[in-house]
């Protein structure tokens, strides 16, 4: 009951930041193309601006599509980006050779969202733990010892019982906990997980996430979770940002963010999450006017607001003009791009 | 309650023959009443979708049926046992009686085939002499029924998106007016918002057509929303049944109180939540007794050693040595 951190702690220092970040993918182009000049492309990310900060959880929320993996994948730098800026301490950085990434990688490390996948399965345990340390030079005179303390890190005790064992040997859960010990082999100032825990048995997942929140605490890490699960963000991250079709649409304190969104699509997406006081029978779903329908095509998105053609509240500005980051006063902090909380708009 | 439409009686599957099988479903007895959601709940491993394909027969070798009986009702007409059709009979109850759609439905359709062939292939097959043109009323009125647009209908699987696939999918398993659907987690690959219409939609159908569904899935907090009974499974047994608002507000057996606790609530204070530790049970290597008593916070004497059995409480049944005292 009372390990939940305070959503308002005092800010850490800035960790890790994504100023204006923007991806675009090349779409391969048909002959028509050619002749017509046009160079289409899949906008996966637009202008997306982040701060990660020392303890503190940021959680991405969205759709799949919406390009929430992207921005990770982004910040670990394992695209190049198209726009925008990715700031280290403060500082740019862009990974141009292979050791100048892994001077990158030492520094802000990725999970992923498949342990299935992510561990090599010719391979033990050991291995996949050593790699990290001697790679970023962090194993110190004792391996062993060092490969001992990464494990109790996980909570997977008697560390004896699991250094030798294959990927295969191990469930799901106990795979997860591997991969976010080698993410900590390398002694990483920012953790980026990607959807963690949403291949993992339901009894299961919690337990990873409180691992997370734990090691957060004790390392000082800064964590970007992204999840489809706004319910589980709210549980896990102190500050939660909501992501539309390459943009994000809301940002705040993970409580105010989910107990009253601002933005159409927030509050879409929490009337859709299952609710279990809602019971059978009592819920109506067919509204028409619920902002019903489909994610937009990113190779030609709707110009202005993203959200505008699903949107039931949508006004004539929103079609034209792409809206800005705009204060909603409640909570300082509290932001959503949606012409709604426009002052202008407001007065009218 | 209404009348039974499937009762499954002390099922048994393995996977397997000999010393080397795994028992994946073990005694399971379950009654679908005829228009309810009955949900139907556990973790991957606990055997929900082996009992799904245990009761229609469509297991996979090396799945075995080893036991039970598979009563089904029709609408009119006297109880057969599905387990003892002959391979004939059995052809005309699939479909036409009871419906599956399955896990990563939208992914099951045939990509080189047009969504019409693909309805009407169903209405060839089990009634041979309705005429071209009905085929293709039929389809289209099906498709309106689901909320596709009809001129959708000469589109291939690839010009349709996943939500309106999933919907098509569930517009086949429609077509026929079968009596049960089952549905093997139809939504998890969906995305909230689209889940949230698909089941919607599927709910309104039901009370329109007024067929049964079970729905098969590991999300919990959904089913309590969506269904009228729940069943939990656990390591190939039914642990607990129970009305969903019931089993929500308070379940009895430890694990389905687990389940509840694991997943994070979107409304209402925040609250420190645990999961469950441990991890689920393989199957080769079952714990001796309750086979969540290592796991259970609440095990005692008789949990290790003996295996507790389904007993009914009313209107609801759990399989734990805590509620037999």
């Amino acid at each position: 009951m009372t390990s939940i951190p305070d959503a308002k702690a005092p800010a850490g220092e800035v960790v890790l930041e994504a100023v204006g970040l923007t991806k675009h993918f090349p779409v391969r182009r048909r002959l028509k193309d050619v002749f017509s000049r046009t160079h289409k492309a899949v906008h996966a990310v637009d202008d997306v601006h982040l701060t990660l900060r020392r303890g503190q959880v940021v959680a991405l929320v969205g759709e799949s599509g919406s390009g929430k993996s992207t921005v990770a994948r982004l910040l670990a730098q394992l695209y190049p980006r198209t726009g925008g800026d990715i700031r280290l301490h403060g500082e740019t950085t862009k990974v141009t050779s292979g050791s100048s990434f892994r001077r990158y990688a030492a520094r802000v490390q990725m999970i992923f969202q498949d342990p299935f996948a992510s561990l090599n399965p010719t391979h033990t345990i050991r291995y996949h733990l050593t790699r990290p340390l001697k790679i970023h030079g962090t194993a110190g005179d004792d391996l062993e010892k060092s490969l001992h303390e990464l494990l109790e890190r996980v909570s997977l005790t008697p560390p004896e019982r699991y250094l030798d064992k294959f990927p295969h040997e191990l469930s799901g859960g106990q795979r997860q906990r591997v991969a976010i010990a080698r993410a900590l082999g390398a002694r990483p100032e920012a953790l980026l997980a990607d959807e963690p825990v949403s291949m993992l048995d339901v009894s299961i997942r919690l337990g990873v996430l409180n691992l997370l929140r734990d090691l957060k605490e004790r390392l000082d890490l800064a964590i970007l979770y992204i999840t489809h699960d706004i319910a589980s963000a709210r549980y896990f991250a102190d500050e939660t940002m909501v992501m539309y079709a390459g943009r994000m649409v809301e940002g705040g304190d993970s409580e105010t963010v989910t107990q009253a969104p601002a933005h159409p699509y927030t509050q879409l997406l929490i009337e859709s999450a299952p609710d279990p006081d809602r019971l059978a029978g009592a819920a109506d779903v067919a509204d028409e006017d619920r902002g019903n329908g489909e994610p937009p095509s990113l190779i030609n998105p709707p110009t202005g607001c993203r959200f505008h053609p699903r949107c039931p509240k949508a006004m004539a500005r929103c079609s034209t003009d792409e809206p800005v980051r705009l204060e909603i006063g409640d909570v300082p902090g509290h932001w959503a791009a949606c012409w709604l909380y426009d002052k202008n708009e407001v007065a009218k | 309650m209404t009348e039974p439409v499937l009762e499954i009686k002390n099922l048994n599957v393995d996977y397997g023959l000999g010393d080397q099988s795994v028992h994946a479903i073990r005694d399971v007895s379950l009654t679908l009443h005829r228009g309810e959601v009955l949900g139907l709940a556990g973790e991957s491993g606990s055997g929900k979708s082996t009992l799904a394909y245990g009761m229609t027969r469509l297991l996979p070798p090396p799945g075995v049926i080893t036991g039970g009986q598979v009563i089904y009702t029709p609408e009119s007409g006297d109880p057969y046992d599905v387990l003892q059709l002959t391979d004939r009979q059995l052809r005309g109850f699939r479909w036409s009686e009871t419906a599956i759609v399955f896990q990563g439905a939208m992914n099951s359709l045939n990509p080189v085939h047009k969504i019409s062939t693909q309805l009407t292939d169903v209405l060839r097959a089990h009634e041979p002499k309705m005429s071209e043109s009905s085929r293709n009323a039929r389809a289209r009125e099906m498709l309106k029924l689901v909320g596709i647009a009809a001129d959708r209908m000469d589109a291939y699987p690839h010009q349709l998106s996943g939500g309106m696939r999933q919907r098509v999918m569930i517009g086949m398993a429609l077509i026929l007016q079968p009596q049960v659907v089952i549905m093997d987690e139809p939504t998890t690959a969906l995305d909230v918002v689209m889940q949230r219409q698909i089941l919607g939609q599927l709910i309104e159908l039901r009370e329109r057509l007024g067929f049964s569904v079970i729905f098969i899935t590991h999300d919990l907090s959904l089913l309590v929303e969506f269904s009228n009974r729940i069943a939990i499974m656990y390591g190939g047994r039914i642990v607990e049944e129970a009305p969903a608002s019931a089993l929500y507000r308070d379940s009895l057996h430890p694990y389905s109180q687990g389940l509840l606790g694991s997943f994070p609530a979107l409304r209402g204070p925040r609250r420190e939540l645990t999961g469950i530790p441990g991890s689920p049970p393989d199957l080769k290597g079952m714990p001796s007794g309750c086979s969540f008593h290592p796991r259970c916070p609440k095990a005692f004497d008789p949990c290790a050693t003996e295996i507790p059995v389904l007993t009914a409480h009313g209107d609801r049944s759990a399989a734990c040595w805590l509620v037999e005292r």
